[in-house]
């Protein structure tokens, strides 16, 4: 429950701060209802629609009703995919605004203590340090080696756990080892005439958890000809603070992130992660009001570019690329799709290689309903909403799904285990995905 | 307000998750898209059937309670705003394609389904439904019928009107009637059909709606005609029609507004030139072959600076796309967009764009003009800012000129968007005193009790007639 006394302190914030011209700009028009996958999973709600919440927070900022629980669960059941953002054509920054109001309602509102403590260690404990992430990640791997895992399967102790989280849990990958996990190298040399000079942002869980893909990235940018600097300075992009209310501890985050890349003399900073991508090219609106840093972050920002951005544009789809004849679709990432406006580049990429015959599916660019954290918080719509999505990959008939975001592979990783498909179907991030074509072709050449 | 007892009588008909009263949802349907208004209603209910409608209504009217039915919410007459309380009724869950009767060409339609939908439906099966408002990807039949929405297709197939065959409605005191049928031919009696459609829900309640389909035209030609001089493009206009040519589509937009569309949709469209034309023919391929190259000739010789063809269906399609994104693109401008409706006959075209520039001089405000400049129907759109009261009243005064001129010049203050509360105080300017008198008794005679959307189409009170030329 919020309080009487939390209420008004919550209005009062919204006042100060939501953009009122931004809110003022959404003419109502509703042409973004049909994107929006809440609006449409909720029976055509218009609460749920992105013009309802935007109507909400501009009725709290101009006082006509309080910020109430039903207010906040308008807001709550967002997946802030920004599906709504792209086709508005009055170009309201909707991302903008949702993120103002999330962080105003978790600042001023007492969580329950276990919330309080679960927050506290999710983001101020554990994301923004690399070497705290690595420690968990390899508890994850002894409880996958020792055995245990097949034990706690066995004995049937996940029934304890909701679905989805059961689930969850069956998807995660093969984690490395410590060893692995800490000799990253931070320097990389091109495998061809070099073209580029790049950064890697290797981020925390793709570095961790999704090792591998960040090296298959590394090798791909190598064989495009990019020589490769990794700032051991780096950490978590705050993406996830940014989204749940944490705005201080994201810029904090965003801060060192600038200073780590500022000074590498490079022409792009690559991610292969579209969450991640998004929040970094974001990050001149985070420091928006910091006169020292906000020069800094544009710099940044202007750098930024996914990995099948740049290797369009090397050509690397010109490569001979080949593997074992698979039917693949592509699941866009929203925050790629609709943020960084990179969704040709991944489908040149994908049409280029041989053996895979790519077919794109019914409502590809909308949302599978992973959204950072959503799908284990408001399981109940993301889990619709991924019953859904896994109709349309069932209709295209693909035998392999390739994703460009972690929290979407896994999410597609779940929507397999859920119908019981595992072995018939795949979910594979880009990266490994080209890779496996890169290797299937260098092995024909030897 | 609705009282506790009646509460439950309408949970009773639908179900506690179809009957909804907290402030969040209350407040999400308490405005449309139409700009400056806003009403909260006691409660919003969902329907999903003919006969919980007929309940609900049944019960509204004996309580006096009022009924506001909502489609998507995107008309821009307020014609959705609950301004005197009671209830929204949502057709969202009554959106079914009920029926695709490819014999008699005609398509039988829940309200809430949305125009996009049956579009493409009916287009799966070869057939066609030319009604295309900008906002079909959103908006609802029910909506359609209800403002009489016309679009890009107007011209030469006329707005939804031309296409209604039938209706089953509530009427305010729960009876459910139906009107005409599959027919080409029906003289029984009065045209109910007619007069429901239009009729901004103040009437009765539609619940389903039968909907005549065309053939596909075989093929369609798209292109666009550059200008540097406004008034040559309006003028183009009437030329193409006095030479017995009926383009499908004939789409005008000035510059300001090519300078926003092309900001959202970017595909390359001209931003240097005063105003283009957009104009399609379809039909045989020899009849669009020779009428495309007859309007050629016709903008070349009325000065266009060029005229483009559309190489593909995909570039044609962006091009009715950025169009049809014309007026929430100009939202981009300034925090508040008031759009207008005025309409002319499509010879007055030139003097009504003419008139709507000297009226922006005179009162000081920025207009952009885009609209069906082939049906004559124009939307000059003000960007402003609503919090600048000063200016607001230089607007409301330029719009008064506007529709004066308009009906001075024999056309109405509404060409597709309605009167509802936007326009009502207007109303008088156009039908006379006696003219409001006769359709009042008419909702007097349906809806003794006023419970239908009320408020809307009559003003309590009518704006004094403004002499233009002062
Ligand atoms: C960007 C934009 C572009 C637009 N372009 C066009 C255009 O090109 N042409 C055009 O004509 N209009 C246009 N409009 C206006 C609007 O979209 C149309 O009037 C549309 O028909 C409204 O449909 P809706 O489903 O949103 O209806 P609503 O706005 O929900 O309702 C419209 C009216 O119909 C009544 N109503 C709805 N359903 C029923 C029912 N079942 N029974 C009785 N009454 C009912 C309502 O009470 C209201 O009076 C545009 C609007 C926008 C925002
Ligand atoms: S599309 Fe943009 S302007 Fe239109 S309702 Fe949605 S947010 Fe508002
Ligand atoms: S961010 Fe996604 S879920 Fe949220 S309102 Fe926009 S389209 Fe809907």
């Amino acid at each position: 429950m919020t309080s009487v006394k939390e209420k008004q302190v919550i209005q009062d914030e919204f006042k100060k701060r939501m953009d009122e011209d931004e809110l003022l700009n959404c003419m109502r028009c509703g042409f973004c209802l049909p994107s929006c996958p809440t609006y449409i999973e909720s029976g055509f709600k218009e609460s749920h629609s992105p013009r309802g919440r935007i109507a909400l927070m501009k009725a709290v900022v101009d006082g006509v009703i309080e910020p109430d629980e039903d207010v906040e669960r308008t807001l709550d059941l967002c997946l802030g995919c920004r599906a709504c953002e792209p086709v508005c054509p009055s170009g309201v920054k909707y991302g903008h605004l949702l993120e103002e109001a999330r962080d105003i309602i978790n600042q001023n509102k007492k969580h329950s203590l276990p919330v309080r403590v679960l927050r506290q260690t999710v983001f101020e404990g554990l994301f923004p340090y690399q070497n705290r992430m690595r420690v968990l990640t390899n508890l994850l791997g002894i409880y996958q080696r020792s055995g245990l895992q097949s034990a706690v399967h066995h004995s049937g102790l996940l029934r304890l756990l909701p679905d989805s989280m059961t689930s969850m849990e069956r998807v995660l990958p093969k984690v490395p080892t410590m060893k692995e996990m800490k000799n990253r190298p931070t320097h990389l040399p091109a495998l061809q005439a070099q073209k580029k000079r790049v950064a890697f942002f290797s981020g925390c869980l793709m570095d961790t958890m999704f090792l591998k893909t960040n090296d298959a990235t590394i090798k791909l940018l190598q064989h495009a000809g990019c020589e490769i600097v990794i700032p051991k300075e780096q950490n978590c992009c705050g993406a996830l603070h940014g989204h749940s209310g944490e705005k201080n501890m994201g810029k904090e985050l965003a801060k060192r992130n600038i200073a780590a890349f500022e000074d590498l003399e490079v022409d792009y900073i690559i991610t292969n992660a579209g969450g991640c991508g998004a929040f970094l090219v974001d990050y001149d609106h985070l420091l928006k009001d910091d006169p020292e840093w906000f020069m800094r972050a544009v710099a940044f920002k202007e750098k930024i570019k996914d990995m099948s951005a740049v290797l369009v544009e090397l050509k690397f789809h010109e490569k001979d690329l080949s593997v074992q004849p698979q039917r693949v679709t592509y699941q866009d990432s929203c925050h790629l799709r609709n943020v960084q406006g990179t969704f040709l580049q991944p489908r040149v990429l994908l049409q280029a290689v041989a053996g895979a015959d790519f077919y794109e599916m019914k409502d590809a660019d909308r949302c599978c309903g992973s959204a950072g954290i959503y799908n284990i918080v408001e399981s109940g719509m993301s889990m619709q909403i991924l019953d859904h999505k896994m109709e349309k990959v069932a209709e295209s008939m693909a035998t392999t799904i390739v994703t460009a975001n972690p929290g979407c592979l896994l999410q597609m990783k779940l929507g397999i285990e859920r119908e019981g498909l595992s072995g018939v179907l795949r979910a594979i991030h880009i990266a490994d995905f080209l890779l496996e074509g890169l290797e299937g072709q260098l092995e024909g050449s030897k | 307000m609705i009282s506790e007892r009646l509460k439950k009588q309408f949970i009773h008909i639908v179900g506690s998750e179809n009957y909804l009263d907290s402030k969040a949802e209350k407040l999400v349907y308490s405005y449309d898209a139409t700009p400056n208004y806003q009403a909260m209603p006691d409660a919003i209910i969902v329907p999903r059937n003919t006969e919980e409608v007929s309940q609900i209504v049944r019960l509204c009217n004996e309580h006096k309670i009022p009924l506001v039915p909502r489609g998507s919410g995107t008309n821009l007459c307020a014609g959705t705003c609950p301004t005197e309380g009671g209830i929204v009724l949502l057709f969202t869950r009554m959106n079914k394609l009920l029926e695709l009767d490819e014999e008699n060409l005609t398509a039988t339609v829940q309200p809430g389904l949305v125009t996009l939908d049956m579009i493409q439906a009916v287009e799966a099966k070869g057939l066609f439904y030319p009604p295309d408002p900008s906002s079909m990807k959103i908006s609802t039949i029910g909506g359609n019928i209800n403002e009489n929405s016309g679009g890009l297709r107007g011209l030469k197939y006329g707005v939804t009107r031309d296409y209604v065959l039938a209706l089953e409605a509530v009427m305010p005191n729960g009876d459910v009637i139906r009107t005409g049928g599959k027919l080409a031919k029906d003289v029984a009696g009065y045209d109910l059909t007619r007069l429901f459609v239009g009729s901004e829900g103040t009437l009765c309640i539609i619940t389903e709606a039968t909907l005549k389909l065309v053939p596909m035209p075989e093929t369609k030609q798209t292109m666009l005609a550059l200008y540097q001089d406004i008034e040559a493009a309006a003028k183009t206009v009437s030329t193409i029609i006095s030479n017995k040519i009926i383009p499908a589509t004939l789409e005008f937009l000035d510059q300001p507004t090519l300078e926003v569309v092309e900001d959202f949709a970017k595909i390359g469209l001209p931003t240097d030139v005063q105003a283009v034309l957009l104009i399609e023919q379809d039909g045989p391929l020899e009849v669009v072959a020779r009428d495309m190259q007859k309007i050629q000739e016709i903008c070349l010789a009325e000065r266009a600076v060029s005229v483009q063809v559309a190489q593909s269906e995909l570039e044609a399609e962006a091009l009715r796309t950025a169009r049809r994104s014309a007026l929430s693109a100009l939202a981009r401008l300034k925090p508040t967009t008031i759009l207008e409706d005025a309409t002319v006959p499509r010879s007055e075209v030139a003097a009504m764009v003419k008139a709507i520039n000297e009226i922006a001089i005179k009162h000081q405000v920025k207009i952009c003009t885009f609209g069906h400049a082939g049906d004559g129907n124009l939307h000059p759109t003000v960007a402003t800012d609503a919090r600048d009261h000063e200016e607001m009243e230089r607007v409301e005064a330029a719009f008064e000129d506007i529709f004066a001129k308009a009906i001075e010049l024999g056309g109405t203050i509404t060409g597709e968007h309605g009167v509802g509360m936007m326009k009502a105080p207007y109303l008088e300017w156009k039908l006379g005193a006696e003219g409001i008198a006769a359709m009042k008794a008419i909702k007097l005679a349906f809806d003794p009790n006023n419970i239908m959307n009320p408020g809307k189409v009559f003003a309590k009170e009518s704006r004094k007639r403004v002499v233009v030329s002062r």
